[in-house]
């Protein structure tokens, strides 16, 4: 897809983005990345653009790298090789969240859940009021309803995974990164948590950068699916979906979807089957 | 059963206990002067609670909240920092797990030479023991610190002296307080035992010591009574102050 279909479809589909003018030009730009662990070879003098204000997601056969990637692109864990780029700026230049999976273990118990949310504006040495006024203009503008004076372990999974996003969100970040972020909660929580994200992305227009073990899921929240193969990982497609948002069950059933998913699962298979 | 009588199940080991100690003293199974009746001995506590035994158990309360604070202030800072580096705890496991090791009984006739007969040898003796039981426990604590939560901490900006304070020492929060019930059983255990060999004026173990020496077993009877009472309260209010101050503790 060139630029200008780039920006036409963004029109048409009234994808939201802060930084209209910038629309062309990537937000993350990452060059010979190179990852070995012992003696596997996960990533070998990988090149990849994601682009701004898109929902990328990650998906590839099992062991392929994808919660590496957006690990090294976070910066928890070093890259043996190559340069990772937010608009030409380092890592600790920009502003970043990042969601875990495991939000039992990713949130702070001995915080209320106002305060785990609160916490990263702490780090950034923001003054109490402010980061108080920061938290609740969150929440509200966010419209989600939940007593924040509750401690995690008295939420429920869905919950607590929400104040995660929260808790990633509040920075007003640039870019947030999801590392399989629902695969811990039951199935309707997770179809809850889906259109739970889709409103934040919408609302917000962060770039956000999620890696998903489920297809359905990761082409029916993505704007690009960034299909790998397996290690060293290559961008096997980076396959664009066109469904507007917002996306509804009906989207599931419709056709340009129902070809999009099926394109991903062949890209899939085929790099399943390459032995 | 009815579920509201669940609360007073405890009650019923307790009595029958009672019963068997009754009956068997009623029935002149054991020696009287052994064994006297639980109204004797009950008697003999009562009293001995308003006079003389009330003050050795504030006594030995004394003792080993001393020596368990003692042993608290030294062994939380050092087992965070050991806890905190890894390579730091490996090379001194050895040295801390032969001490824990050590029976603390064993250190008396040392801690004698150091401290003289008093107060503080005995205080220090028990010190010793516990600050070992609480070092290792923080230790564990602070190294068992989820990497999720560490990972969260720095990715969200966090310093490694944030990471430590904010996350680390609450992370540790809870196997910290199973320290330090251990390290209050213990002391009392040492406390209790030099309170009856080294010279001791006073403490429930010099009670139990002296009354046995002048064959008076009601009032032995009670002071191992006070000394039990003591122990269990020591371990509740430890309980209910992890419960107050680590209230996430296990969820």
């Amino acid at each position: 897809m060139n630029a200008a279909q780039h920006a036409l479809r963004l029109q048409s589909t009234g994808v939201p983005s802060p930084v209209t003018g910038a629309l062309r030009r990537p937000h993350v730009t990452i060059r010979g990345l190179s990852k070995t662990f012992g003696k596997a070879v996960i990533y070998d003098n990988f090149d990849l653009d994601i682009p701004r204000g898109e929902l990328i997601s990650v998906f590839g056969p099992n062991g392929c790298g994808k919660s590496t990637l957006i690990n090294m692109i976070a910066g928890l864990i070093p890259v043996d090789a190559g340069e990772i780029l937010f608009d030409g700026m380092r890592l600790d230049e920009i502003k970043f969240g990042y969601v875990f999976q495991n939000y039992r273990e990713a949130l702070f118990p001995w915080m209320r859940a106002f305060d785990n949310i609160a916490y990263p504006l702490k780090m950034m040495n923001v003054l109490p009021a402010e980061r108080k006024a920061r938290t609740e203009r969150l929440v509200a503008h966010l419209g989600i309803k939940l007593d924040l004076n509750l401690y995690p372990y008295q939420m429920s999974g869905g919950q607590q995974q929400l104040v995660s996003i929260m808790r990633a969100l509040v920075v007003e970040p640039e870019i947030l990164f999801l590392d399989e972020p629902f695969s811990a909660l039951d199935y309707e929580m997770t179809l809850f948590m889906r259109e739970q994200l889709q409103k934040l992305f919408m609302d917000s227009g962060t770039t956000m950068v999620l890696v998903s073990h489920d297809l359905e899921e990761a082409v029916y929240l993505a704007d690009h699916v960034l299909l790998l193969s397996r290690h060293p990982a290559q961008v096997a497609d980076f396959t664009l979906v066109e469904a507007a948002r917002p996306r509804t069950d009906a989207t599931l059933s419709d056709a340009g979807f129902v070809r999009t998913k099926a394109h991903c699962l062949e890209v899939f298979q085929r790099e399943v089957r390459r032995a | 059963m009815n579920k509201k009588f669940e609360p007073f199940l405890p009650i019923i080991g307790v009595a029958g206990l009672f019963a068997v100690w009754f009956a068997a003293t009623a029935a002149k199974l054991v020696d009287p002067v052994l064994l006297p009746s639980p109204f004797e001995a009950g008697k003999a506590f009562w009293q001995g609670m308003h006079g003389a035994l009330g003050f050795d158990f504030v006594k030995t309360i004394y003792r080993t909240l001393m020596a368990t604070a003692i042993a608290a202030v030294i062994a939380i800072p050092l087992g965070i920092v050991l806890g905190a580096s890894e390579k730091l705890y490996r090379s001194l496991e050895f040295v801390i797990d032969f001490f824990r090791s050590t029976p603390a009984s064993a250190m008396f006739p040392l801690f004698l030479v150091l401290f003289g007969v008093g107060d503080e040898t005995k205080i220090s003796v028990a010190a010793f023991g516990a600050i070992l039981v609480i070092l290792f426990n923080v230790a564990y604590g602070v190294m068992n610190a989820r990497k999720t939560r560490l990972l969260a901490a720095k990715v969200m900006g966090a310093s490694r002296l944030r990471v430590l304070f904010d996350v680390m020492l609450f992370e540790s929060l809870p196997q910290t307080f199973v320290g330090l019930r251990n390290g209050v059983s213990l002391a009392l255990v040492i406390i209790v035992v030099a309170e009856m060999f080294i010279g001791s004026q006073d403490g429930l173990g010099h009670s139990v010591f002296e009354a046995q020496q002048m064959f008076e077993m009601p009032r032995m009877y009670a002071a191992i009574f006070a000394a039990g009472a003591l122990g269990y309260g020591l371990n509740l209010i430890f309980l209910l102050i992890e419960r107050r101050f680590v209230h996430w503790s296990g969820k």
